[in-house]
């Protein structure tokens, strides 16, 4: 049952294009997490979408590993705050009539 | 809209090189990208802008016939030749609108590429990497009632039918994606997402802070002084709270577990938050008056 949310990270780089060494120094970096099993690893399917967004940076943009954890923390900020907005924004409802 | 003027796109001038291209394309990639500009509608469209103009511009070929016919696109049909019909109609209806002088500002309406792009290039060649579809926001009006537990609605989207699972206790405000639901993708890039933002309206009994809830209650003054118990609709139906002797104007209890459902959480509640108002009887007979300064006379 697990392993179907596992995508295994040779599927990913043939799809992508890329090399293993691609997702190897972001594990490094702190910024990916993978899972071995059998001796073959895979990536977490929740991270998928922060996988490929890493590798839309580094590729389109030439963005490299220290940029890409700049962005992404930054980025994280960034949601945080707009989370934080709106929670603020409800709680003064509170004070207002309803619509 | 069909001219995009590439130079200005990239902010570069006629004559710049190969060099300051590339240069101004990647600073304004790094700038626009959908990536770096989550949510944001105007980089996007403002990323294909600049995509499209380096398409043309980085291409030798390409800006040469951009250059020679550019700025006066209205005779694009003699470079196009006995193109397809429907093109060269295409051409001669935008030949009728003026442009003159106040440049070519407008909307692109989501599409992929300018038309412009499309008559000079043709469609199936516009470059090699692909990427991500745009992403589509929509809005979607609930009562807070609704969302007090999980429904399924069906949304149609681009004339697609979408089934959707509202879970309950979503906040107004909160924005939820749905993968695959915007756009298409260009040269074989995955499809957009739909991004659904949900405005909660204000009930007119409960207000609502997370998942907690809060309500007024009138008592009446014999209830507040001496104690006594009453029924509250809460939004699970009807319970019973105990009022306690003396309780105070403004006075405030805590029901636990009787507020809204946390999201993605359906079996645990926030509280509700009731804050007595105490109503004092008015057009009071003068007996009645008299024995309210008899039980004010007596010290208390």
């Amino acid at each position: 049952m697990a392993r179907k949310t596992l995508i295994s990270t040779d599927e990913f780089c043939v799809h992508h294009h890329i090399e293993f060494s691609f997702i190897r120094n972001l594990c490094e970096f702190g910024l990916l997490e993978t899972v071995k099993i059998d001796q073959t690893e895979f990536i977490k399917e929740h991270q998928l979408e922060k996988l490929e967004r890493m590798l839309r940076l580094h590729n389109e943009l030439d963005i490299n590993l220290e940029g890409i954890d700049t962005i992404d923390n930054l980025l994280q900020k960034q949601q945080d705050l707009q989370k934080e907005v709106i929670s603020l924004k409800n709680r003064l409802r509170l004070y207002e009539d309803f619509d | 809209m069909a001219f995009v003027d590439y130079y200005q796109a990239l902010g570069i001038t006629k004559s710049a090189t190969d060099k300051d291209i590339k240069a101004a394309y990647r600073k304004m990639a790094r700038k626009f990208h959908p990536d770096v500009n989550p949510d944001n509608k105007d980089a996007q469209k403002k990323f294909q802008e600049i995509n499209e103009a380096n398409e043309v511009l980085s291409d030798p070929e390409k800006r040469k016939k951009y250059d020679q016919y550019g700025k006066d696109w209205k005779h694009a049909d003699q470079f196009q030749g006995a193109r397809q019909s429907q093109q060269r109609q295409q051409q001669q209806s935008w030949g009728q609108q003026d442009f003159g002088g106040g440049g070519f500002g407008g909307d692109f309406g989501g599409e992929d590429y300018s038309d412009f792009f499309s008559s000079m290039f043709g469609r199936g060649k516009q470059r090699q990497a692909n990427f991500k579809g745009q992403d589509f926001n929509a809005e979607l009006r609930l009562n807070l009632r609704d969302v007090y537990t999980s429904q399924k609605q069906t949304l149609t989207v681009n004339g697609k039918n979408l089934r959707l699972t509202i879970p309950a206790g979503i906040e107004n405000g909160q924005t939820i994606k749905i993968k695959g639901h915007g756009g298409p993708g260009t040269n074989g890039g995955p499809a957009g997402d739909l991004l659904i933002k949900f405005a909660i309206a204000n009930d007119p009994e409960f207000k609502r802070v997370g998942s907690d809830l809060y309500k007024t209650v009138e008592v009446d003054l014999l209830t507040a002084v001496l104690g006594n118990e009453i029924t509250i609709d809460t939004l699970n139906g009807k319970v019973k709270l105990k009022v306690n002797p003396e309780t105070q104007n403004g006075a405030k209890v805590k029901l636990k577990g009787k507020g809204f459902p946390v999201y993605k959480k359906e079996t645990q509640f926030g509280d509700l938050y009731i804050t007595y108002l105490v109503k004092i009887p008015t057009g009071l007979t003068d007996k009645q008056k008299e024995l309210f300064k008899q039980i004010f006379e007596t010290d208390i």
